[in-house]
């Protein structure tokens, strides 16, 4: 493990992408930072910008036209960082798989690089707080 | 002299949850104008539609929207069952009643706990989220799931609700939840930071409520008094006692109201289906749908969701309509955001409780200039257009359209 991803398992700070999701996921991970979870007390911030973020959270399916912007996004990110994909849609598009709006073969793991995959529709905030976990001890 | 500058929200800004793209012409501090544009969250939920079955197309429409999971699916169902003049069984209807109007609890909490955020008062934000746990618990335990409840189905709902767990039910909505809401309803109201902020910011008139088509909380918020829950029972609405919540201001501040106190209703109504839920079957299984159209629609937390079906004989529908809430209560920004601060246009924003993935059920057509995208105005005149069609078809008069609506539409 190289120094610098030493130095950022300490305090995470989260960016949240929105491509087409329904809103569930996003909901979730706002969960994540209310009383009954609170993730903010392990140092886990979300931030307004992605040139701030050492994890990029992606929730929904990747439609046409959200998938250039991801890239971008994925560009301008500081490396190194992690990207988490929350939701059935992220990983492996569910029941849009077949839908006019999407590329065919291109979930996001064939657009950006993914570390981690939190199944679930929508995942737990218990099963989320587990994926960050497991992603941060290997 | 006047200097006219464009600011741009979105498509992925910090504040949003969702993607979707404002652009708001300001000059000075003051905003003159105002354009949105959608597409971002289309994936295309119609069309998918019309490849799964009847059974399946109940959990596609769940997925339509994560906040709005028992609307979509209830107007869909009552779609289906009015091709065939379905009856549900009485107790599927109070199950039904009880999973929407714990929905719409969670959904305005949500709302509150994001107008919180807007506004840059966290405190709100936390507090609200925290009394929503609560009910995300009793729909847990309902459905099995905190956010999709997969509970509707055509011809009744897919779970039972346990006897034997229904006072422990009630117990968290009086215990918890009422003292709660009562809590925020002193609260909130009485905040002089809320009241400074909010107060004669947004004004939707009663006259523009009804021109722009406005529903739901922003419509009851400027005294237009519409519900369908009221106006064409369904479910087991017309058998409880409950209050239509209006407020005359039409501004953030009323909005706001409208929302706290139909919480307060929402428990109130869960409590009495508790109290009268009746014995018996919860399916009335139905084998197959005939052909013709069907019109369903709920009072989702932002409005009246619509969905139409039409079923040609066989296990899938040939077209399936949707059209949500906020896809009318956009065009309102008009009227709301031009003439106040950059400051609140936010709050503004989300004072209609925006929920972009319901909405995205068009896709703008850009051609080689990529110029021709949807915008409000174009919105607008498709409204327009359509409801002169329909004055059309009814048999009105040129004359008479044009005394109705104001001007021809061509």
């Amino acid at each position: 493990m190289s120094l610098k991803v030493k130095a950022l398992k300490k305090s995470l700070w989260v960016f949240h992408l929105s491509t087409a999701s329904c809103n569930n996921c996003d909901i979730e991970i706002l969960d994540l930072l209310t009383p009954r979870h609170d993730v903010e007390r392990f140092g886990i911030v979300l931030v307004g910008s992605i040139k701030h973020a050492d994890v990029l959270l992606v929730t929904g399916i990747v439609n046409k036209k959200c998938k250039p912007i991801v890239k971008k996004l994925y560009d301008q990110m500081p490396k190194p960082g992690f990207v988490v994909a929350v939701g059935t849609c992220s990983a492996g598009r569910g029941m849009f798989e077949n839908t006019y709006m999407v590329d065919e073969h291109e979930p996001l793991d064939k657009v950006i690089p993914v570390d981690a995959y939190i199944p679930g529709c929508p995942p737990k905030p218990e099963a989320i707080i587990d994926g960050i976990v497991k992603l941060l001890k290997k | 002299m006047s200097h006219k500058v464009t600011i741009p929200i979105g498509p992925y800004h910090p504040l949003q949850e969702e993607p979707e793209f404002y652009k708001l012409v300001v000059d000075g501090e003051r905003v003159v104008d105002i354009d949105v544009r959608i597409g971002w969250n289309h994936r295309g939920i119609e069309k998918l539609s019309e490849t799964k079955s009847f059974d399946q197309s109940a959990y596609l429409v769940e997925r339509i929207c994560g906040i709005c999971s028992t609307s979509h699916p209830l107007a869909y169902v009552n779609a289906v069952e009015d091709i065939d003049e379905i009856d549900i069984p009485e107790r599927a209807a109070y199950i039904r009643t009880i999973t929407a109007e714990l929905e719409r609890i969670h959904s305005h909490m949500l709302w509150l706990g994001l107008a919180g955020h807007f506004l840059g008062y966290n405190t709100v934000f936390m507090w609200a989220w925290r009394y929503r746990e609560p009910i995300l618990d009793i729909l847990e335990a309902i459905s099995g799931n905190r956010n999709n409840y997969a509970m509707m189905k055509v011809g009744g709902v897919r779970r039972d609700i346990d006897e034997s767990e229904i006072p422990h039910y009630k117990k968290i909505l009086n215990d918890e939840l009422l003292p709660a809401l009562e809590m925020f309803k002193g609260a909130v109201l009485d905040d002089p930071v809320l009241a400074a902020r909010l107060k004669g910011v947004g004004k939707l008139t009663k006259e523009d409520a009804i021109d722009y088509s406005a529903l739901g909380p922003t419509a009851r918020a400027s005294g237009y008094d519409i519900d369908v829950r009221r106006d064409e029972p369904y479910a087991a609405y017309d058998k409880i006692k409950w209050n239509v919540i209006l407020q005359e201001e039409g501004d953030v501040f009323a909005k706001s109201v409208v929302r706290i106190l139909e919480m307060i209703e929402s428990a109130h109504i869960i409590i009495q289906c508790f109290d009268k839920l009746p014995r018996g079957p919860i399916d009335a299984n139905v084998k197959q749908v005939s052909p013709g159209d069907g019109i369903g629609h709920h009072e989702a937390p932002r409005g009246e969701v619509i969905h139409i079906v039409r079923c040609d004989g066989t296990n899938r529908p040939v077209r399936h309509k949707v059209r949500a809430p906020t896809f009318m209560n956009f065009p309102s920004f008009k009227k709301t955001v031009v003439g106040e601060t950059i400051a609140d246009a936010t709050i503004i924003l989300a004072a209609i409780d925006p929920c972009y993935c319901c909405t995205e059920r068009l896709t703008a057509v850009s051609h080689k200039d990529s110029k021709t995208i949807m915008g409000v105005q174009r919105l607008i005149h498709l409204s327009h257009h359509k409801t002169w069609d329909i004055g059309k078809a009814m048999g009105f008069s040129d004359k008479e359209l044009i005394e109705k609506m104001g001007k021809k539409i061509e």
